[in-house]
């Protein structure tokens, strides 16, 4: 049975709260460290940062509408081999199934970690959130929540979040350890505790929070929420696959990239060590081009764009979560969340995969069928 | 198609000039064939004196299973008029299920490319055992003559790379 509590709102003062909760894993929760967004101390940044003392969660903000990077990839390096201590990830809900595929991909570990998952209102792409929150810190975060939720616990539409955010139709953490939820409920008093697993049961059984329940009008604030983001994905779906209906769009589509490979670099589930697009086999020889360019008289430089979306939309699009941080990272406006994401939910359709939702399901190219998909080969198998 | 092909970047054929082009046009296919089944066939359907079009350009690989996707994605980008994969038929693998890891990557393919236009019909698999000289030579016809039907790949002409 999933137990369920609360985490009480001291002076209308969310982030103040959260923070006090932070402090009693480390105090009571047996947790050894906390990995947790927070305002760095020389800017308004917000960043994954690891907390082993109580006393350094002043600056903690998981609420912060900003959202720098993946933070999945940290939990990776950090889960890489046992640390000895039972760590505390804070995470967006894009996170942890971003985690949860690299734990099935072996570069990822559940064991010393409890994964603590907050309803997500969305954020802001790392430009906007720079020119919006300025110096305001975590006085910014208060008047976002305070923006974003109404007296009902339904949340508001904000046009100015990342369009990754604005087309999540997982605005819920159901598979994080320890769930706080925030939708459907009173934040003005308290937020939502459920513990999902038998992990999360034990953590909120020493963390001793006053008991709750679950918001009566919870269930359909979020169906609220995720029909909004759901009708809004589907017409970014619609949208982007006429935009590259054909290799000829697809090229236009693509036209700003400059082979920077930001966006490979910023997306957590990009498994590959070494990409193969970083390695000597596109070093071309400089002759080489000049063959290229030769055979049709021109050739576009930097060549290997649109193959360089195209394999990555090959390698990794079934375990696409989502999280927006391609189109985050990349320097010149590609909408490359956009395709990716267009792309996944056929690619993940078409093996009944869904990224991230669970550590069970096994990856689509890591397993196979006798018998299957027999149409690939003219109906022989 | 007709329509599509004529309004290719930096390249415009005239009517007549493209079905002109239609007509002897010769198509290429590159097949990624595994060293243990299809390319001893297709070995046996030369050294059996089977007439097949010389259309194909093979790639011998050690097993399907090493085909990663973006050989695929890289053929048709750079003008193949089609990409065949073939192997050995499942429970004859070398390497016991390799031909059924390859059965999902072209699958995934088959999921993602038709989505940026490219017609389904120029990315084929199939299972041909090293003994199937005659349903080697069978199947490169067949696909020659398909992929003359469906006329040139027009990313041969369009500058993308």
């Amino acid at each position: 049975m999933a137990k369920t509590a609360m985490i009480e709102i001291k002076g209308q003062d969310s982030v103040a709260s959260l923070q006090e909760f932070l402090r009693a894993l480390l105090t009571r929760g047996e947790i050894g460290a906390v990995l947790v967004a927070q305002h760095l101390p020389m800017k308004n940044v917000v960043m994954p940062v690891l907390v082993t003392d109580e006393s350094r969660l002043g600056a903690a903000d998981p609420l912060a509408p900003a959202f720098p990077m993946n933070a999945a990839k940290i939990l990776s390096r950090l889960t890489r081999k046992p640390l000895g201590t039972v760590m505390a990830a804070v995470l967006r809900p894009c996170e942890i199934r971003a985690f949860v595929e690299l734990v099935k991909l072996k570069q990822g570990s559940l064991d010393d970690v409890v994964l603590i998952g907050l309803d997500c209102l969305g954020a802001y792409s790392n430009v906007d959130y720079a020119a919006l929150a300025a110096e305001n810190g975590t006085e910014f975060t208060r008047s976002f929540c305070a923006q974003m939720l109404d007296e009902k616990g339904f949340v508001s539409e904000n046009d100015k979040l990342a369009g990754a955010c604005r087309a999540c139709e997982y605005p819920v953490p159901e598979n994080a350890d320890v769930l706080i939820g925030l939708v459907g409920g009173d934040t003005s008093g308290s937020f939502f505790v459920k513990a999902n697993t038998d992990k999360g049961l034990e953590l909120l059984d020493k963390l001793r929070l006053p008991s709750g329940q679950e918001p009566p009008r919870r269930k359909e604030a979020v169906a609220n929420l995720v029909s909004r983001r759901t009708a809004f994905r589907d017409k970014m779906f619609e949208e982007t696959s006429s935009a590259t209906s054909d290799p000829e769009k697809l090229m236009s589509y693509l036209a700003n990239c400059v082979n920077c490979y930001n966006c490979r670099v910023a997306c957590p589930v990009c498994y590959c060590k070494e990409c193969v697009f970083v390695t000597d086999v596109f070093d071309h020889e400089p002759s080489q081009y000049l063959r290229w360019a030769r055979r049709k008289g021109i050739l576009k430089m930097p060549t290997d764009t649109v193959f360089f979306h195209l394999t990555r939309l090959a390698h990794m699009s079934t375990a696409c979560v989502g999280c927006g941080q391609c189109s985050n990272a990349c320097p010149n406006n590609v909408p490359v969340m956009q395709i990716f994401r267009t792309i996944s939910s056929h690619t993940q359709r078409a093996f009944d995969y869904h990224a991230g939702m669970s550590v069970e399901e096994e990856p689509p190219l890591s397993s196979f069928r006798e018998h299957e998909f027999s149409e690939v080969t003219g109906g022989r198998d | 198609m007709v329509g599509n092909a004529v309004s290719s970047i930096g390249f415009t054929w005239s009517q007549e000039t493209w079905e002109g082009k239609m007509a002897d046009y010769e198509p290429t296919i590159i097949a990624f064939v595994c060293n243990w089944c299809t390319y001893t066939a297709a070995d046996l359907a030369g050294t059996s004196r089977l007439i097949q079009p010389p259309n194909v350009r093979m790639i011998r690989m050690m097993c399907t299973g090493m085909v990663d996707p973006k050989y695929v994605v890289k053929a048709l980008l750079e003008g193949a008029d089609a990409v065949l994969i073939s192997g050995c038929h499942p429970g004859d693998c070398h390497y016991i299920n390799g031909n059924l890891k390859a059965r999902r990557r072209i699958k995934l393919l088959k999921e993602i490319l038709p989505r940026f236009g490219f017609d389904e019909r120029r990315l084929k698999m199939t299972w041909i055992g090293a003994s199937e000289g005659i349903d080697f030579a069978e199947t490169i016809r067949e696909m020659v003559a398909e992929v003359k039907a469906m006329g040139p790949n027009e990313l041969r002409q369009k500058m993308v790379l």
